[in-house]
């Protein structure tokens, strides 16, 4: 930094490469410190460091308020693997994450094609009329709080004074009419997933429509004067051309439904009947803050990290597999 | 594969062949608006009966559900407001989430000009470590997070809720923003610096304001993301006193069973989710686009 100073008032021909460097003045070292030190601070104190910590945590026997934090070394992790109540946890996140993100983009999908192609008229592919009013209903899930999604399907499920039960009585199933939904370990699961994917749905359905919105029109009539069909045009036109952002609906899903604290939380604190609907999280937050066992529950934290990693890792393999790469060569 | 796909533009032929468009057309967009609106009021319906529950006195609530209110019991909504403590959890919610969203806003606009205009060693690593901020669950840190804040004396405090917030929407905040500031021509500063503004003047009055875009869209996903969160707050802020909306909602809703005022959680509910629906419903052409430019990048 030193050179630079000399540099500059040093004249004319040096300047023009080294135009970027100007003096250390007291407006620019201010400048750099206040604007870069202060989130930096923030974010090293609140963000990093417990990441960094908790790897360190996860190999100790730490409980928190005793004294005694001994390094155990993979102890932690070794008996996570034996613990059948936390593998019981991992596998019900994995059937969230594959279940919520596919149902999720394939009813989105369908609802933003019918809302882009799905207009009448035989000459150009239409949006369908009138579709903003379905755009903003379906949008509504995005701004309520997820907690607040959660109990309103929760008092939905409850049997008797639910509205669930009460409407599937009165079209004549009448085997549902004291039905605990969430009380039931045959259902407990797919209706939690059901509310996950109530909630997402009309985000990416908004986002999907903006992708489709983006494709050039004459992509479209050009399939359409070629005699496909509007099923074909969505399924060989459509899909392709926003894989993109299909892929990053997919990590984004995936990431919220191996969190899926805040859903569980609301619908069966306890982890459900047989805990059928425990998440890795919930598992985690018990054994830390009721149970105090901090050392053991980083490890899992640890595992929850290396789950979301390997997620996103797998969803770039399958996609550059399955020809995501291809596309982008070709165009 | 060949046959199916054959199959099926023979079905598409065939259906148009009699009349070439118009009553196809029709039938399909006929279907596509059924389709919508079932989806509609499958969104619709549970809200609707939140709504109307939330007048109803708990015996009718757990009466038959497809019932109307015999009266409008606007009582429920004072005591949500007051005896359930909603009324302190949304004037709690309300400091957290503003004091938050103007600190990572300021910040954050902060961080991403200098890393995305000016070239020093260790850029590219801050970068990249935000990156990394944004994509590891915050579970991972709850535990040394809870820790650290105990040592500041900053556990079950307003204040040790809102550094977090804005520790953690930090990197998203940054990661958004950068590309913002990266996208502004350089010859403004160029001509800023000539004009004799220092680095202070030219980002707060040149720069900052060219940004505005980019920084109306990045406040609107940090707002609603930190007016939902949970999690930080179940783990960091225990005192039922500063309790934020979405705690006090699941501690209101988690009471030990039958002591529960039905008709006032519905309230808490409406009272809950309907600010954020209005101004979703007024902003919700800018909201819509900011979804857009976000998801395309």
């Amino acid at each position: 930094m030193t050179t630079t100073q000399e540099a500059v008032p040093g004249g004319g021909p040096k300047r023009s490469a080294t135009r970027r460097r100007r003096p250390l003045t007291f407006d620019r070292i201010s400048f750099m410190v206040v604007f870069l030190g202060l989130p930096l601070a923030v974010f090293v104190v609140f963000v990093v460091s417990p990441f960094v910590q908790a790897l360190y945590y996860s190999l100790t026997d730490w409980s928190g308020f005793s004294a005694g934090q001994n390094f155990i070394g993979f102890d932690n992790y070794v008996k996570l693997f034996h613990d059948d109540i936390f593998l019981k946890a991992v596998r019900n996140n994995i059937e969230l994450a594959i279940v919520v993100p596919i149902v999720t983009i394939v009813l989105a999908l369908t609802l933003a094609t019918l809302v882009t192609i799905g207009g009448s008229g035989t000459g150009t592919v239409r949006g369908l009329r009138n579709s903003g009013y379905y755009r903003i209903v379906s949008f509504f899930p995005y701004v309520i709080p997820a907690i607040v999604i959660g109990l309103i399907w929760a008092q939905v499920f409850t049997p008797g004074s639910g509205i669930l039960d009460a409407v599937l009585s009165k079209i004549g199933l009448h085997q549902f009419e004291n039905y605990a939904w969430l009380g039931d370990a045959r259902t407990a699961m797919p209706a939690s997933m059901f509310v996950m994917i109530w909630g997402f749905v009309g985000f990416y359905m908004v986002l999907f429509i903006a992708a489709i919105r983006g494709i050039d029109p004459e992509v479209f009539e050009a399939a359409r004067i070629d005699g496909a069909g509007r099923f074909r045009t969505a399924l060989s036109i459509t899909v392709p051309l926003i894989r993109d952002n299909v892929q990053t609906a997919y990590i984004y899903l995936g990431i919220a439904a191996l969190d899926a604290f805040v859903y569980m939380q609301a619908l069966n604190p306890g982890g459900g009947p047989q805990n059928s609907t425990l998440v890795m999280p919930q598992q985690l937050f018990t054994t830390a803050f009721t149970k105090g066992q901090f050392g053991y529950s980083t490890a899992m934290g640890v595992v929850l990290a290396a789950v979301t990693m390997l997620f996103a890792l797998l969803v770039f393999v399958v996609n550059a597999l399955t020809g995501g790469r291809e596309r982008k060569v070709r165009r | 594969m060949t046959t199916t796909t054959a199959d099926r533009a023979d079905l598409v032929a065939d259906s148009r062949a009699p009349h070439p468009g118009s009553r196809e057309g029709r039938g399909v967009a006929t279907t596509a608006h059924i389709a919508l609106i079932l989806w509609s009021l499958l969104v619709i319906v549970p809200l609707l009966w939140t709504l109307l529950s939330s007048f109803k006195s708990t015996q009718e609530v757990l009466g038959n559900p497809l019932t109307l209110p015999h009266k409008l019991r606007f009582e429920n909504y004072a005591n949500a407001w007051t005896t359930a403590g909603i009324g302190r959890y949304f004037a709690n919610t309300v400091i957290v989430v503003g004091c938050a969203l103007v600190l990572v806003m300021i910040l954050g606009a902060m961080c991403a000009y200098v890393l995305a205009r000016f070239t020093f060693p260790g850029n590219r690593l801050i970068y990249y470590s935000m990156l990394a901020g944004l994509t590891f669950p915050v579970f991972l840190a709850i535990v040394p997070l809870f820790f650290t804040l105990k040592n500041f004396g900053l556990l079950n405090t307003l204040p040790g809720l809102i550094v977090t917030y804005v520790a953690f929407a930090l990197p998203f905040t940054v990661f958004f923003l950068h590309s913002f500031f990266k996208a502004l021509p350089g010859e403004i500063y160029e001509a800023a610096q000539i004009d004799g503004a220092g680095e202070w003047r030219t980002f707060f009055s040149v720069m900052l304001p060219m940004a505005r875009p980019g920084m109306a869209s990045v406040a609107i996903f940090n707002f609603l993301g930190l007016w939902n969160q949970f999690l930080l707050p179940v783990a960091l802020n225990t005192d039922s006193k500063n309790y934020v909306l979405s705690q006090g909602m699941a501690s209101f809703a988690s009471q030990a069973g039958y002591a529960v005022d039905f008709g006032a959680l519905f309230a808490a509910v409406v009272i809950t989710v309907a600010p954020v629906l209005v101004v979703y419903i007024i902003f919700q052409r800018q909201l819509q686009v900011s979804v857009t430019a976000g998801g395309v990048k």
